[in-house]
């Protein structure tokens, strides 16, 4: 008689497509998922605990190590919670300078994931074309704060450093570029009839199950949830700007990697608008205490990253360090639906489901 | 001249000159696979708009994969603890040996063949198919997760792919009457079977690069899936020689296609003073170009695609190809 | 790094030249000129002094201890005085006027001494204790004397600062920038309050931005002052921008200060105790530990503010806004949040389900965007949760955030939901026993609460009942501990 024994298999924390040290102890049977159990932590830093001790200004460093791939929002958000307690003003200037380089960050998550997500499937060629994209995008960032992924750009009031001269013409010129090399891709990707394959219907979850397990992000509207706190819980300046939210309504990574895509395109027409807009002259940085203390009481703002909500706590008690300090991490939240979609599947299944959801390991273990 | 030696009285000069011979056969193929290596590298980086090797031998990186072969023969041999030790030994062995053998039968132009076999074609599916059991041995060997996927991949998929690969050779054989090379190359004067059997033409490629084991086929060793497949325990100049077989294959398969169906050193008309050598140096190059860029293009197949892929639609065309092919001979020829 | 820098001048000094330091700063005390220059560097500095202090001899010591406590007799009798002052600010910026310059000379000086004698006294924040014995040396009628002194520098001061615009404290008190800034304040005294209002709005403004570099006992003072004057000229929008200024500037004073305003805003808080009332002290309490130490000034100026709420007009509804060190309640009296019917909504509908008994508390956070913020009890948490998810008025159906924290007295924990069907947020919060940290799981509510709960078990060593798989998550299961626990003491066996 013919039997079948079932099998552990773990992938991870070394794995080319878990995207950093995650790792999933696998049942199988054959390839086959029986169960699948995500372990993570191998990247926990303990950040939270760190801020307890450190000043605010300092502290930004450190959320440019969690969502490394889009360092940007993440300076943002936590200086929007300490801003949002202490009421300031910030100026125009710096509110645009934010918004273009928040944006111009989200492109090259967007194009770091969609590399890396034909490169789970298989395609090599895709990752080099978004890779270049995204160096011109690292260039620019690079020249306004000197990092090209660990910013650290932002402070509470405004921005540490003004564009330098040139730099808006650069963006401008970017836009155009991004468009073309966007169709590319298109041509190259979208429609390849393989690529269809592996992705239609793949990694599927209704609307309320998205809403049950907390996702946010793309990874919420492709089930046809309209929800982007840009539009929706506008922070900064995006009520100024006309764009649209992608929403689509399979809930399979079909239909997440079509939302990713369109996303691009709707950053660039944001960057567009913010580059047209953008004031001549005036400060970048508000007038802030030299030690910033945020009064007594607590604040959870959230914003969105290329990753979905991102949501920053301080419980402050009116101290130069925050008392509790906590980042709702996006990635987290949403890694958690994966072992409900891998059961059934087989191994080729879970790495297009697991890159799907566009994780950054960084933001999973804080 | 070989033939003549083949069907001579044996003696030890023979003997001498036949391993003469396939030693110069090896190291053209070595040379081939090392500069196939190379060739690969620097299309693929030419499609994707970098430079590829440029450091070592000059600027085109001539010396670079004999670098990197150098690296492999010294680097330490190393088994795991609880792999099944003579047969992860024995599996590269296995898988290279008849990569190599079946060239004995592949005409590289009127003169230049070693072995010219009633059954030659034959001779090549047959012995090709071998090499799977080295896959499947190094992977059960290996004594890990990932390569015993990697093997039971390859076994299905090798043994799966093979079906469609014979059956649209059929056509060919219904062409040329023979299942001698010679005599298919030959059949091929006044027109490439390309032309007569597009659909035979069209399975067997798509089947052999499956065989080959190549993007879009690539699961056995699916680097972002199965880390490294059936060779991921394998490390040094065992698993050159996986890396070996692989491109001998390459050369391998793509010599067949030529011979097949590309009309083997059979030149196209008026530029006949052109030696055969070269047209079929020149188709050769063209269908490992077009294998190379295939994997340039392509994102990989899911195992169960793959094997409906096989089944579903190569396996009903190659068969279509037969009855199509049987009637363009009796209408047209 | 570079914040970081600037911010520590002193890190990379030798300790000799710490002492040196120390013991100058000590001298320097008296001179107001030195001590506003060094009022940054004195700040970075305070960590390390207590290094260098063990080394002064007994006598300094006493000397110090001699010093502190006048000094804190002085800040108590301010305080106490402060309160009085305020019946009498009306008649103060009347009796300017009449102030010779002499005299104002005489006050400053004063001024200046008690200054440096508070500055000592903060630095010595943690030897304090000793002082207390010797505070009665001092006559109430000398502190009564001194106090009055002060209030009516402190008005000058004020009025020199609204002068120059950038308000530098640079400066030292010359008498003819006296005699002008009495004059302006006369004026200002007699001007109306909107005037007042705005001209205060903008030195706050500035003020915000220049603390760095200004003195800060002179800024309270001023501020104090400040108030007392808005009072007298009777309305209470300039004692709300003086409130804004004072909350801004309070981001930039020394750590020291605040735990002694903690301290006191606590006892005052105690004081105040229950209920509503404890509630209403909170926020004091909250703008205290922001601000100095002439709380009782601050309360007072609070007090009248809302007292005045009624009136407010545009100017102190915004002043009020930027005050963010304000709580809820008084701020609420002032504008009602636009979330407020949102909040009596919910806490009407779950009254109406669940009974009276289900909230500890609700109230608008108006620090975090004005999210309706409602207090569980630890028995009715679970059940608040599943009402707030499948009442179909409310409907919250997505759980944005997830955590809890370490509150010394208590665990509390946080949700942060959302209703994407009212388009509304919501914040639930419970508050644990720290002994027997448990509560009930809302994963069986929503699926996304799983990981969160698991890290708020690992980190905090909360228990949530009904968790599918509370183990934990970020940490090795062999982890000794959890680490964002106050009282967390690493576990390390090689050390």
């Amino acid at each position: 008689m013919i039997r079948t024994e079932e099998m552990l298999l773990n992938v991870g924390p070394q794995h080319p497509s878990t995207h950093g040290v995650f790792r999933i102890v696998l049942k199988i049977d054959g390839e086959t998922i029986i169960e699948a159990t995500p372990v993570i932590g191998y990247l926990h830093r303990g950040t939270e605990k760190l801020a307890e001790n450190l000043q605010y200004t300092q502290i930004i460093p450190y959320t440019d190590r969690m969502d490394y791939l889009a360092a940007m929002t993440n300076n943002y958000v936590i200086c929007h919670a300490v801003e949002t307690m202490m009421s300031l003003e910030i100026p125009e200037r710096a509110e645009y300078l934010r918004v273009i380089v928040m944006e111009l960050g989200r492109i090259a998550s967007h194009l770091v994931w969609f590399g890396t997500y034909l490169l789970d499937i298989g395609a090599m060629s895709p990752f080099l074309y978004a890779f270049r994209e995204r160096e011109a995008i690292i260039n620019m960032l690079n020249e306004i704060c000197g990092a090209r992924l660990t910013f650290n750009y932002m402070r509470v009031g405004g921005v540490k450093w003004d564009a330098p001269d040139g730099w808006i013409e650069k963006v401008r010129d970017f836009i155009p570029y991004m468009r073309e090399e966007l169709a590319g891709y298109h041509d190259l990707v979208t429609g390849n009839e393989i690529f269809l394959n592996r992705v239609k219907g793949i990694g599927y979850y209704s609307k309320e199950e998205a809403l049950d397990y907390s996702l946010s992000g793309a990874n919420l509207r492709c089930t046809g949830t309209s929800w982007d706190l840009r539009k929706d819980e506008p922070y900064s300046i995006y009520e100024r700007f006309d764009f649209d939210v992608p929403v689509f309504h399979t809930g399979d990574a079909w239909a997440r990697y079509q939302c990713r895509m369109q996303e691009i395109e709707e950053s660039l027409k944001i960057l567009e608008q913010a580059v047209e807009q953008f004031p001549e002259e005036g400060p970048v940085m508000a007038k802030v205490p030299r030690i910033i203390k945020p009064p007594k009481g607590e604040a959870f703002v959230r914003i969105e990253s290329p990753r979905g909500e991102i949501g920053c706590y301080i419980a402050s008690e009116g101290k130069k360090e925050p008392y509790r300090l906590k980042f709702r991490r996006p990635s987290f939240y949403n890694l958690q639906i994966l072992p409900k979609l891998l059961v059934g599947e087989n191994i080729s299944n879970l790495i297009t489901i697991l890159g799907g959801i566009d994780i950054v390991l960084g933001e999973v273990d804080g | 001249m070989m033939e003549d030696i083949l069907y001579a009285q044996p003696g030890w000069t023979h003997v001498a000159i036949f391993f003469a011979l396939g030693a110069a056969l090896l190291m053209t193929v070595l040379g081939f696979v090392t500069y196939a290596i190379l060739a690969e590298r620097k299309v693929l980086g030419f499609m994707q708009m970098r430079t590829g090797p440029n450091r070592v031998g000059g600027r085109f990186g001539l010396l670079q994969t004999v670098a990197d072969v150098f690296k492999l023969l010294i680097k330490e041999d190393t088994i795991p603890k609880l792999a099944d030790r003579p047969l992860f030994i024995l599996a590269p062995v296995i898988a290279f040996a008849p990569a190599f053998m079946v060239l004995a039968t592949i005409p590289f132009s009127e003169n230049m063949q070693f072995a010219d076999l009633g059954v030659g074609l034959l001779y090549y599916v047959a012995i090709s198919g071998i090499s799977t059991i080295g896959i499947l041995m190094g992977g059960w060997a290996s004594n890990n997760k990932y390569s015993l996927l990697g093997g039971m991949r390859a076994a299905a998929q090798m043994i799966s792919y093979e079906i469609p690969l014979v059956i649209s050779v059929i056509g060919v054989i219904l062409f040329a009457g023979s299942l001698n090379l010679n005599d298919i190359v030959r059949g091929q004067e006044n027109i490439a079977y390309i032309f007569l059997t597009p659909i035979g033409f069209f399975v067997f490629l798509i089947s052999s690069i499956a065989e080959l084991n190549r993007t879009p086929f690539d699961l056995p060793e699916a680097e972002s899936e199965l880390v490294a497949g059936y060779h991921v325990e394998y490390s040094g100049f065992r698993w050159a020689f996986f890396m070996l077989t692989e491109y001998v294959y390459l050369f391998a398969m793509a010599s067949l296609t030529t011979v097949l169906f590309l009309g083997g050193w059979m030149p196209i008309p008026f530029l006949g003073f052109i030696p055969g050598m070269l047209w079929f140096g020149l188709k050769f190059s063209l269908v490992v170009f077009f294998m190379i860029w295939i994997r340039g293009t392509l994102p990989r197949l899911r195992a169960d695609q793959l094997m409906g892929f096989a089944w579903k639609v190569l396996l009903p065309l190659a068969l279509l190809n037969i009855f199509v092919s049987a009637a363009v001979k009796e209408l047209f020829l | 790094m570079t914040d970081k820098n600037e911010q520590n001048p002193n890190e990379g000094l030798s300790i000799e030249e710490q002492k040196k330091k120390a013991a100058a700063e000590a001298k320097a005390k008296a001179l107001e000129l030195a001590k506003q220059r060094q009022a940054e560097k004195a700040k970075a500095a305070e960590t390390t002094e207590p290094a260098a202090e063990p080394e002064l001899t007994k006598e300094e010591l006493k000397k110090k201890a001699a010093a502190e406590a006048k000094a804190k007799a002085l800040e108590l009798a301010k305080q106490r005085q402060a309160e009085k002052a305020k019946a009498e600010e009306a008649t103060v910026p009347a009796a300017e006027p009449e102030l010779t310059k002499e005299e104002l000379k005489k006050k400053a000086t004063a001024e200046a001494k008690a200054k440096a004698l508070e500055l000592a006294r903060q630095r010595q924040a943690e030897k304090a204790k000793v002082d207390e014995t010797s505070e009665p040396e001092l006559t109430k009628e000398e502190l009564k004397k001194k106090a009055a002194a002060e209030a009516k520098a402190k008005a000058l001061e004020l009025a020199k600062q609204r002068q120059s615009e950038k308000g530098n404290a640079t400066e030292p008190a010359g008498d003819d920038e006296k005699a002008k800034a009495a004059a302006k304040a006369k004026a200002v005294a007699a001007a109306k309050a909107k005037a007042a209002a705005a001209a205060k709005a903008k030195l706050a403004r500035e003020t915000g931005g220049d603390t760095a570099s200004e003195p800060a006992s002179d800024d309270e003072k001023a501020k104090a002052a400040a108030k007392a004057k808005a009072a007298a000229a009777a309305k209470a929008k300039a004692a709300a921008a003086a409130k804004t200024k004072a909350a801004r500037e309070a981001g930039g004073e020394p750590a020291s200060d605040d735990e002694k305003a903690k301290a006191a805003a606590k006892a005052k808080a105690a004081a105040a105790a229950k209920a509503k009332a404890a509630a209403a002290a909170k926020a004091k309490a909250a703008r205290e530990a922001g601000g100095e130490a002439p709380a009782g000034d601050d309360e007072k100026a609070k007090a009248i503010a809302a007292a005045k709420a009624k009136a407010a007009a545009a100017a102190k509804a915004r002043a009020a806004a930027n005050a963010k060190g304000a709580a809820a309640e008084p701020a609420e009296e002032e504008k009602p949040s636009p979330n407020q019917p949102i909040l009596d909504t919910y806490i009407k509908v779950i009254k109406e389900h669940l009974g009276e008994e289900t909230l500890e508390d609700a109230y608008i956070n108006r620090l975090s965007k004005d999210v309706p913020t409602l207090v569980a009890k630890p028995d009715t948490y679970y059940k608040v949760a599943e009402f707030l998810k499948h009442n179909d008025q409310l409907c919250f159906d997505y759980l944005s955030e997830m955590h809890g924290t370490d509150f010394e007295t208590h665990f509390e924990v946080y949700n942060h939901l959302y209703s994407y069907v009212n388009r509304q947020s919501v914040a639930l919060k419970v508050k644990i026993d720290r002994n027997s940290a448990v509560t009930q799981s809302i994963t069986p509510l929503w699926a996304g609460a799983n990981w969160p709960e698991r890290e708020t078990y690992d980190l905090l060593g909360i228990q949530f009942e009904g968790h599918p798989n509370l183990t934990r998550i970020m940490l090795p299961d062999d982890w000794v501990g959890h680490p964002l626990r106050k009282d967390y003491e690493p576990h390390d066996v090689e050390v």
